[in-house]
């Protein structure tokens, strides 16, 4: 009889472990999405077009969260500083783009051009964020922003000269947006694209996020990667052990950048559009928050949160505006993603176990 | 003696180091006044009013850093707490003194609502106020949202048509204040030589600070001064610490509260959903401008910023306008200055302190060993 409890009272416990695990936002975030899913049909949404929907977004942002990994893991804590990357990918972007690159050819080319400033920068901002461990975050926010600024006269002042991406009248600076068909525009999304009714899966896209993904899980499997782990979870442990700190999170920092770098370009070629100016200055909060929805903490991020956290965080944001225009024709879902995104970040920052590190 | 020379130069460089910022901004302005080709009237003028307009709201800034909890970014939600009351005086269509002495009244209560979420919230980050209190700003912005864009006219009663958008519930994107615009500035206002002064504000701010010297020596000034100092000394002294960071965020974002009240009435123009946006930011650039750090801010950093910064604000466009042909380079520029100004002192702050740690463990080592020696 005593038994039957003790085991009962093991599973209670349990699952009551699981559940904290898996954390209170998270589960209310998952209920919150699969209302949505079970409510849309009733509001005249095809359940299809919002799956291609979600799926489509997943595959814009996907790599933009998987940037926050390698800075996660050697505890340069969240990657505020992401629109450092996202410039060096601007940069190549518009370089590509000036050179006369097209097609295909065009974002293999802005890869390639974006890697050395993206090396570079994130060499700065690692040299920078050694130098003061501990205020990571707030830094990160403001070099991210800093740069982003900076290079808000950039593009107007460098001499890009291609109609296509120039001011029309003025034939000098670049425009606030401009289009890519003829370049990059849907490269990933329409390679191998697979139709189904009325689902479409952007199966390039999908194939390049986990490429990226499949990288970064075995580059954490080597022996750099470890030793990475090892500076995240104890740096002074991992001194001891003979790993030299700085160079390790220096080599972090350039990964998240590069990967930042790519992760616009990704973006960009699903959206259609290249943003310039103060576009980048909104896209690190997002990133950061669809990665701790999906399960990580300031110093713990694996691949399965990236990808948990994008599907949840977009799925968030692409239903609830339908779903809620159709039910109560009131669209609060832009105000709800703000609340959302950013009381997960919150969340995430007042959490007693991490506060300690 | 070469040891002396040293200290010596260390200090000059020290008192250089110390106040590269304003010394900088210094030299950006010589460098632009000429180029800009403002007059001189036209400059001091323009000071005049944006001292006015800015320097309550800076002031709200300090007492957080007193107690060690950096800079507050939260004091966002205090200048939201103003805009809800200036929308509901607004409506009620009490201009004028009243009007702004209302809605500040009014703004107390949400502010130190706000705040006091906010200060709890903090509590609960201790080690990264700065970032939490960053992302709080933006948490509340959101919901500040949610009020003024859906319950505003549905659930919270708002008579007037001016102010509701046209759909009929939600607060339009601009609420006009122009009855009450410089109401308070133009009362004991006094022309000197061309230059208008608004007397009754600049007493109103100077009453401010008088509070805050004031304040620095009660019994709770000093508590959070040795918060700020060490919040395990301050615990062992038997201090309630997070009663008092508390405290500090309430008072903070009580005064950000009334210095939007002062700003806007200036303005005379309130952009409902991005006028409180930027305000955390410049403020705080300008406070870091004056010479002030994460750590230590003195009032007279506060107006001391005020005044190189916003001088850069005049002048940034017109300047870039005449180096580079394009207005909107100055713009840009003076937005990136804002940045990196805020970037730099963080860094500075935390180089510091990362230092300061270091030099405390040479000191302790050597402190060991003399006694070993002995």
């Amino acid at each position: 009889m005593s038994e039957v409890k003790e085991i009962k009272r093991t599973f209670i416990d349990g699952v009551r472990e699981n559940l904290k695990s898996f954390g209170l936002p998270r589960l209310i975030i998952t209920a919150f999405l699969l209302l949505m899913f079970i409510i849309a049909p009733f509001t005249g949404a095809n359940f299809w077009v919002q799956i291609t929907n979600v799926i489509n977004r997943f595959s814009w942002n996907a790599v933009l969260v998987l940037a926050m990994v390698p800075m996660v893991h050697s505890g340069c804590g969240l990657n505020f500083g992401l629109p450092v990357g996202i410039i060096a990918g601007l940069l190549g972007a518009t370089l590509s783009i000036e050179w006369g690159f097209i097609g295909p050819m065009s974002f293999v080319m802005a890869i390639v051009i974006a890697t050395p400033f993206a090396l570079l920068f994130g060499l700065a901002y690692g040299w920078l964020l050694n130098k003061i461990k501990g205020g990571e975050m707030m830094i990160a926010t403001y070099v991210g922003f800093s740069v982003v600024s900076f290079f808000c006269m950039m593009w107007l002042v460098l001499p890009y000269k291609k109609p296509d991406m120039a001011w029309g009248f003025e034939g000098t600076g670049l425009r606030t947006t401009f289009p890519i068909d003829k370049y990059y525009g849907g490269v990933l999304s329409n390679f191998l694209r697979i139709q189904i009714g009325r689902l479409v899966i952007p199966t390039g896209a999908l194939l390049f996020f986990a490429l990226l993904a499949l990288m970064i899980w075995a580059f954490l499997h080597t022996k750099t990667g470890t030793a990475m782990t090892a500076v995240g979870s104890n740096a002074t442990f991992a001194r001891a052990a003979g790993i030299n700190v700085d160079r390790i999170r220096m080599l972090s920092v350039v990964m998240s950048t590069w990967l930042a770098a790519v992760g616009i370009l990704v973006y960009e070629q699903g959206f259609g559009f290249v943003q310039l100016y103060n576009a980048p200055f909104n896209m690190a909060l997002p990133a950061v928050s669809a990665i701790l929805i999906g399960g990580a903490t300031a110093n713990k991020a694996s691949i399965t949160n990236v990808i948990i956290g994008t599907i949840l965080f977009q799925g968030m944001v692409t239903m609830t505006p339908t779903v809620m225009n159709g039910l109560i024709n009131l669209d609060i879902s832009e105000v709800l993603r703000v609340v959302v995104s950013n009381g997960m970040i919150l969340y995430a920052l007042t959490r007693k176990t991490e506060a300690t590190r | 003696m070469n040891n002396k020379n040293k200290t010596a130069s260390g200090k000059l460089l020290n008192l250089l180091g110390n106040n590269a910022v304003p010394i900088m901004f210094i030299i950006i302005i010589a460098f632009c006044i000429p180029i800009s080709g403002f007059s001189s009237l036209f400059l001091l003028n323009e000071i005049m009013t944006r001292l006015s307009r800015n320097t309550f709201l800076i002031l709200s800034l300090l007492i957080p850093i007193m107690a060690g909890m950096g800079l507050n970014f939260g004091m966002t939600l205090g200048a939201m707490a103003a805009e809800i009351a200036l929308i509901f005086t607004s409506d009620w269509q009490i201009w004028g003194i009243p009007g702004i002495v209302l809605a500040m009244i009014m703004s107390i209560p949400i502010s130190a609502v706000l705040g006091l979420v906010c200060g709890k919230i903090l509590n609960a980050a201790k080690g990264r106020e700065m970032i939490t209190s960053y992302i709080i700003s933006f948490f509340m912005n959101g919901v500040y949202q949610l009020v003024v864009l859906y319950m505003m006219g549905s659930i919270i009663p708002i008579v007037h048509n001016n102010i509701k958008l046209p759909r009929g519930y939600g607060v339009r994107a601009s609420v006009d204040l122009t009855r009450i615009r410089k109401a308070l500035d133009n009362v004991l206002s006094v022309n000197i030589g061309g230059v208008n002064i608004p007397v009754l504000t600049l007493l109103i701010i100077a009453a401010m600070c008088l509070v805050i010297v004031w304040f620095r020596r009660t019994k709770l000034g000093q508590d959070m001064r040795a918060v700020g100092q060490d919040m395990e000394v301050a615990r062992a002294a038997g201090i309630d610490v997070e009663g008092t960071r508390i405290i500090s965020i309430v008072i903070s974002t009580v005064l950000a509260g009334i210095g939007m009240v002062i700003y806007l009435q200036n303005m005379g123009d309130m952009a409902t959903y991005s006028s409180h946006s930027q305000i955390g930011m410049f403020c705080i650039a300008a406070l870091l401008v004056g010479g002030a750090s994460v750590d230590k801010a003195s009032i007279g950093n506060v107006f001391l910023g005020v005044i190189l910064f916003h001088t850069m604000f005049i002048l940034a466009p017109s300047a870039g306008a005449k180096i580079t042909g394009n207005e909107v380079v100055g713009e840009y520029f003076r937005v990136f200055v804002s940045y990196g100004v805020i970037t730099v002192a963080l860094v500075m702050y935390e180089t510091k302190k990362r230092r300061a740690k270091a030099g405390m463990g040479a000191q302790l080592a050597a402190a060991q060993q003399e006694g070993d020696k002995r």
